[in-house]
Formats: structure tokens, sequence, C-alpha cells
């Protein structure tokens, strides 16, 4: 008989569930697929009800994350080599609410994301509509953000951060590294603007340096490292701001 | 069912629907927007485009030069008033994406980089690394957010056009999330939803490109055209078909097959490794087929190399090629070449729409991979389609937000009762199935093993007949399906059942588009018509669809001043 995998399964389906149930598939083993390829091959060939989120399968869309055996990984790039011939078990992304199965809530998220205004904030409105010319960022200006403009989003740092687990109203890794992103890039003017939501009660503070968040991103985007360079920041930032008499 | 007003609907949250929608915020912001997205938007297509967007920006390059390039890649099937408007507004874009946060990489004094793409004349490719489409997605998606007024549908899917009396009226939607159906009315609608790759296996495509926007304007009586046009891009990684960016060959990568030589100074002498994309697919077949290739587990294919790069240069311009090929391909092209083969790409065809978006139907507009201006005639270049997507997103915007400004609503009535009998037909079809035997898993796979063997690189006349009538057997066999379970809650099996649908209708056209064009241009390549005929097939393919099928008509292409010529390299 051909080598076989055991996958155990999360599922929980609003219509007809009061609660989560676990359900296990043995499925055929290939030492070269991925976990997103087994779960694929369930749903075409064992069971269509399965719901999981994917898309582009090469790990930068940011959709596949799951919590793989207790760790939230993309799991279009995690191997069931890395496994076998140990079992496999997914649960959906840890803090989030579940939508079905493996298919988290992403609703706070993305308000979060809005929240830190993450665009280009110019103090003169109309530099905006300008395309006559470029602005000019030479490539160590570029570097001090760079970085932090790595993140696709796949949230699973907010699954990995005990912080988020506490406080559901805590910014968050990704987003505040996506604020570190902004203020720090030679183009933008709004670091003030988003001083007031990163420094604020549910900002930067909240995060207690565990550094999970940096452990599980998938892109080396450390946003442990862009929280508390923030946190520096506003304190010293808040400092000057009392020095010259404003608020 | 509930009915949610608007003036204008965007299907699609990638680059093009996402630059419309900024284009229209801005020029008419008391029109009420939405964007209808099966995907939250960052995770569209477009943020798996690597290697760059082309536009002139450089002193030493001209609009007549890239417009030049353009219609000589598209082996002069582009239009070339589209290509002009295009060369032109694609400076505009790629500035105006770079003042909302784009990275784009930049030259020691801060000025914008610019490199080597295939087909090209001269360096113009602007690139944020080798992750472009992601840069440019995130910055069109995080600027969007600056918009109140853009209102978002994210993980709803446009199953169905309301037209009414020939004029837009809205669309049924399904809401993912709550598993309901709903009306959106619109003045205008956008289809922004781009190709339809997945109806290929080995492809670099994502789950997501289904077709949606082709298959739905198609049955709403628009015209899809020049569906018969698919790229196979040369590097794919043997294992998935994921793309490796043609930015390894621009940046200075050598192509080797198992003699060690560079093959490509054989079919393009000029160019080498950067002729563009249908050019060097093609060699690399003649390669293999000429026994020239490598064998392994997966297949036949060559290599790609790029060790003489250097691992600093790998990691400042191609970063992703390397993390790609140690997480897709357990290996690092700083020490060994790169296993490649071709890779279904990008869908030239698309949904028949004039230079400022405009579809026969009033009130419908496409833009971006999903539709087809056409710019990029037979065979698109390398980095023209991240210009495309902001180019026809802004000119589509703009031309729908001047209509929707003028035009008056259709009646509730119709709608409800428009989107009633596409209700009837989707529980028909989808949903009380209780009969039904086949599964959908199965069809698709059989889709995509006859697409890849019957309408691939090389193409004849026997094997596309047979794909014609294999995908007819398929639709058939999709009359009785049966999904496992009827409930609501994100039901991504329901989902799956509509976008197939989609992807037969769209399939259809595409191998009966290449069975009926017999000749050889751009991207489409037949075995038993090796040359191309301009007497005879210098013309779009429109097709529209009937209850016996596709109807096939043919359309001139514009020329302004670039007469046909045989193109070499």
């Amino acid at each position: 008989m051909a080598e076989q995998i055991t996958l155990t399964i999360y599922r929980y389906n609003p219509d007809k569930d009061t609660e989560y149930k676990q359900q296990t598939f043995t499925i055929p083993y290939h030492k070269d697929w991925s976990v997103l390829d087994a779960l694929n091959h369930i749903k075409a060939e064992v069971d269509g009800s399965l719901s999981y989120r994917w898309s582009c399968r090469m790990a930068i869309c940011g959709s596949c994350g799951m919590m793989v055996n207790g760790t939230p990984r993309l799991t279009c790039s995690t191997y069931l080599n890395e496994f076998y011939p140990k079992e496999i078990t997914l649960e959906p992304l840890a803090n989030f609410p579940i939508v079905r199965d493996l298919v988290v809530d992403l609703t706070d998220f993305m308000g979060k994301l809005k929240s830190v205004k993450p665009w280009i904030i110019r103090e003169n409105k109309k530099d905006d509509e300008d395309t006559s010319k470029e602005y000019l960022q030479t490539p160590s200006e570029m570097d001090k953000y760079y970085q932090q403009s790595l993140c696709i989003n796949c949230t699973l740092c907010y699954a990995a951060c005990p912080a988020y687990g506490l406080h559901p109203d805590f910014l968050g890794p990704a987003v505040i590294a996506l604020t570190y992103r902004y203020n720090n890039d030679s183009r933008d003017q709004g670091i003030l603007e988003r001083r007031k939501v990163v420094a604020a009660e549910n900002g930067v503070w909240k995060c207690p340096v565990v550094g999970d968040c940096t452990e599980v991103c998938p892109k080396h985007v450390d946003p442990s490292a862009a929280i508390q360079r923030t946190k520096v920041n506003s304190a010293v930032g808040w400092f000057f701001s009392r020095l010259q008499g404003k608020k | 069912m509930e009915v949610f007003s608007h003036d204008i609907l965007i299907v699609g949250g990638g680059g093009a629907g996402l630059r419309a929608a900024i284009e229209i915020a801005k020029s008419n912001p008391s029109l009420k927007t939405a964007v209808v997205s099966k995907v939250y938007p960052m995770r569209s297509h477009t943020v798996a485009a690597e290697g760059g967007c082309a536009a002139v920006l450089k002193e030493d390059d001209s609009y007549d030069l890239h417009a030049y390039d353009t219609i000589k890649g598209s082996d002069y099937l582009a239009d070339q008033d589209a290509v002009e408007a295009f060369v032109r507004d694609a400076t505009r874009e790629v500035i105006q994406v770079e003042r909302w946060g784009c990275p784009w990489n930049r030259e020691d004094n801060g000025r914008i980089a610019v490199r080597w793409f295939g087909g090209m004349s001269k360096k113009r490719t602007l690139h944020a690394a080798d992750k472009t489409g992601f840069h440019l997605l995130h910055a069109l998606f995080q600027t969007s957010l600056k918009y109140d007024v853009i209102k978002r549908y994210d993980e709803w899917f446009a199953s169905a056009l309301l037209v009414d009396d020939g004029k837009i009226g809205g669309l049924l939607a399904y809401d993912i999330r709550r598993g309901e159906f709903h009306i959106l009315t619109a003045k205008a609608i956008i289809l922004c939803t781009g190709g339809v790759g997945r109806i290929f296996y080995f492809s670099s495509n994502a789950g997501i490109k289904t077709g949606d926007g082709a298959a739905m304007a198609y049955r709403a009586g628009a015209p899809i055209k020049d569906m018969e046009f698919i790229q196979f891009h040369p590097s794919g990684l043997i294992k998935t078909g994921i793309l490796i960016t043609e930015a390894a060959r621009g940046e200075g990568g050598y192509l080797f097959n198992n003699k060690g030589e560079r093959f490509m100074e054989k079919y393009a002498p000029t160019k080498m490794e950067l002729a563009p994309r249908d050019i060097v697919s093609r060699s690399i077949i003649q390669e293999i087929r000429a026994g020239r290739g490598f064998d392994g587990t997966y297949g036949s294919y060559i290599h790609l190399d790029l060790r003489h790069l250097g691992e600093a240069k790998i990691e400042e311009k191609l970063p992703m090629v390397r993390e790609l090929c140690i997480d897709f391909a357990g290996m690092d092209p700083v020490h060994e070449p790169i296993a490649i083969r071709p890779t279904m790409h990008y869908t030239m065809g698309g949904v028949h729409t004039d230079k400022d978006g405009k579809t026969p139907i009033d009130g419908l507009y496409a833009a971006g991979e999903g539709g087809c201006v056409s710019i990029h005639g037979g065979n698109r270049l390398g980095s023209n389609s991240l210009a495309e997507i902001m180019v026809f997103g802004a000119r589509a915007g703009k031309s729908a937000a001047d209509y929707a400004a003028k035009t008056k609503p259709a009646s509730t009535d119709k709608l409800k009762s428009l989107a009633k009998q596409e209700m009837d037909r989707i529980e028909k079809r989808y949903i009380k199935t209780n009969n039904g035997k086949e599964r959908i898993g199965a069809i698709l796979s059989d889709l995509r093993k006859t697409m890849d063997e019957k309408v691939g690189i090389y193409r004849k006349e026997g094997e596309l007949s047979e794909a014609v009538q294999a995908v007819r057997k398929l639709k058939e066999r999709f009359n009785n399906i049966r999904l496992t379970q009827q409930s609501k809650v994100f039901n991504t099996e329901l989902l799956n059942a509509m976008e197939l649908d989609n992807m037969l209708d769209v399939a259809e056209v595409v191998a009966l588009g290449a069975l009926n064009r017999k000749e050889s241009r751009g991207g489409h390549a037949r075995e038993d018509y090796p040359n191309r005929d301009d007497a005879n097939f210098l013309h779009h393919s429109l097709a529209y669809q009937t209850p016996q099928g596709p109807r096939m008509e043919k359309l001139p292409v514009t020329i302004t001043k670039w007469k046909p010529e045989e193109r070499k390299y």
C-alpha cells in the first residue's frame, strides 16, 4: 500500500454546528505536496464541503494562513514532508473569530489597517495630482522603510501575538509595521496624524515585546522591531512636542 | 434578496479595478462607487506580478519606440491607436503610483531605475525588486482606503450582469460569507476580473483566475475578443508552473540546453534570451523535442542559469526568484541553475472594448487582463501588463464616471424581475441538483488536462477539434453536477461550481478561436499553418454567445503608422 498521511482538521459550519469538531482525513502521502495541495486534494476528491481560503499558492497573496500543528503558517509553502510520518493538525488562525472551518473573520484587521492611514500623506494636498515629475528617493532613504513594506497582510502575526489574544483592541503587529513603513518614507508627512493612533491606548504600548510576530512572519517584516522603534520615536516625539509647547 | 444602490460598480479589486475606483473617486466624488471582489483586494492576482512595469521615462527613450516594440511584439494584431494612447498614459501612471507610495527601485541619485525586458528596444521597465505587482497592488489598495466614497463588497462574487433593454442596470452578486444573493444596482459596471489561466493545469496563475468577467459579459451578449491568444511564459518552475520572472533574464540570466549551449542564439540572435515570450517558449519546446532538454520526475526542462550574477545582485534585484526557488523547488539559484519549462501565463484576449474601456453594451466597461482593447494583440510584451492595468483602469474609470453622471438608473422592478430569472437559473443549475452525479473537481481536472494537451504552445487542426468537442462534452457533464452540501456560510463548493461554469464557457471560445485561426501569429502557433497570414487573418476574432455555441465574427485591426513586417529578433 502506498504511503499515507493523516490530517486532523477543525470543522465548524454555523448553519448546523453548535460547536467545533475535528475530522480526520487519511490521504496518499506525496513528499513534494504542500499542506495546501493536501487540502485541495481533500476538497476535490474526498469532501467538497471543506472551506478554506487560498489563491496564489506562491506565498505572496497572503490568503492561506492556518495553524499547522499549533503554529501559524502559510499552507502553500509548508510541506507534508516536514511532518511525515507524524499527523498534521490544521486549525483556523488563532485569535480571530471563526466564520467556517478554516476561514476566519478579518473584519477587525481590515478596519485597523485603514485606521492608521496607510497612504502617503502630504501637507500640500495638490502634491498628489502633480505627475509632471517623480519624487526623488535615494536607495538609502528607501532602505529606511523597505523591509516593512513587504507585509502581505497574511495576519499570521496576529495569530501568534499573545497581546492581541488578550486585548482584541490592540492594533497589532502588521498594522503597526505598516505605520512604521509610511512614517519612515521620505515622501510622507503624516507621522503626527498616525501617532494619534499608534501612540494611543491600543497602540504600541500594548505590545509586551514577546517577538512571536517576527518569528512567524513569512516575509521577514520584523514587526516587533518596528513596534519597539515606534515606541522610542513616540516617546521622543512627545517629549519634543512638550518642549515646543504643542499638544 | 436585498437591493443595494450604486452609480458605478467595479468587479474585481486588482490593479485595474482599484485604479478605476480611485479615478472615479477623484474625478467625481458624488458618484456612489463600489468594488465587488470575490477575494479581499490585496489577494488579487496582480500581487503575483514580478518583473516590472513598462513606461517611457528616460531621456534616451520615446513613445514611438515603446509603441513600435509593443506592436511588433503583438505580431501586428494590436490596435495601433490604442497602443499610442497607452504608451503616453503609461508615463503619467507610473509617476502617479510613485506619488501614492510605490517603492520603485532607484538609481543612486534618487531617480527611478529601469531594467531590460523581453522585446523592448530600450531599458524601460520600472520595478520594485521582483515584487512589482505586490508593491503596486498594495500601494493602490492602501491609497484607495483614503477615499471613503469607495465602498467595498469584499468576498462577494458577481454572478450575472443585469441588462435592461441593452443597458446595464446592475448585477446579481453572491455574498460568500453569508451565502446570500443580492441585487447591486449600477448605471455603469467596469469588469476588472483578470484572465482565465486556470483552464490550464500547468499555469502560473492563481486559483481565482477563472475568467468570470469574460464569461459574464459573454452571457450578457457582449463579444469576447481574441481568446485564442494565450501567452506561455518561458520560465515556469517545473513542478508547479509557478513563475520565475523574465527579469531573471533581464538582469543577465542565461538559458542553457543539455549540451551547455545558449540555444537562443539559433532562434533570436539579436535579442537572445530577451526575445519576446512566445518566441522563447517555442524555442524551449524545440530544444526539448530535439532531445536537448533535461529529463526529470516532472518531465523535460531546460536550465535558467543565474549563478554568474552573484549572490549580491540576486538578493538586490531578484530576491523573490530566490525565495520561490527555495520554497517551491528546494534549490538555491545562487548555487544551481533553475529547472524551468514554459507555463501558461496570460490571457491576451478578453471582453472587447475600445480604448476607453467601453464595450458594445451601454454602461458596460472592462479593463486589465479581463478586457481586450487590444494593445497586446497576439503576444504581450513582458512588463506591459502592469502599465496596462493602470492606464486602462484609469481610462475606463473616467469614461464610466462621465457616462454614469448623465444616465438614469434602470427601474428597480425591472431589475428585480431580471434577478429573479437569474436566481431561478442558479437554483436549477447549481443548487437543486439532487439527481446529479458529476463532481466538479473531476470536470475541472479533465478541462485542464484537455487544454494543456490540445490547446498548448503548438497547436494543430485535429487536436483543436478534439478540444472543442471535449469541452462541449464537459459542458454536458456540468449539466449533471451534484454538490455535496446545501449550506450557506462560506460555501466554496457553490462558488467553485459557478467559477467552473465560467471557465467552461470561455474555454470553448479559446479552443474554437484557435481552431478557426489557420495561421501562426504571436502566442498562437499552428504546426499545420506555420506562417502568419495577413491576407486572411490580420483581424481580431469576436465571439458572441448563441444557444448553438459561439458565433465568431471578424474585426479589422487598426493600423496607424506601422505597417506589418516580418517579425525577427
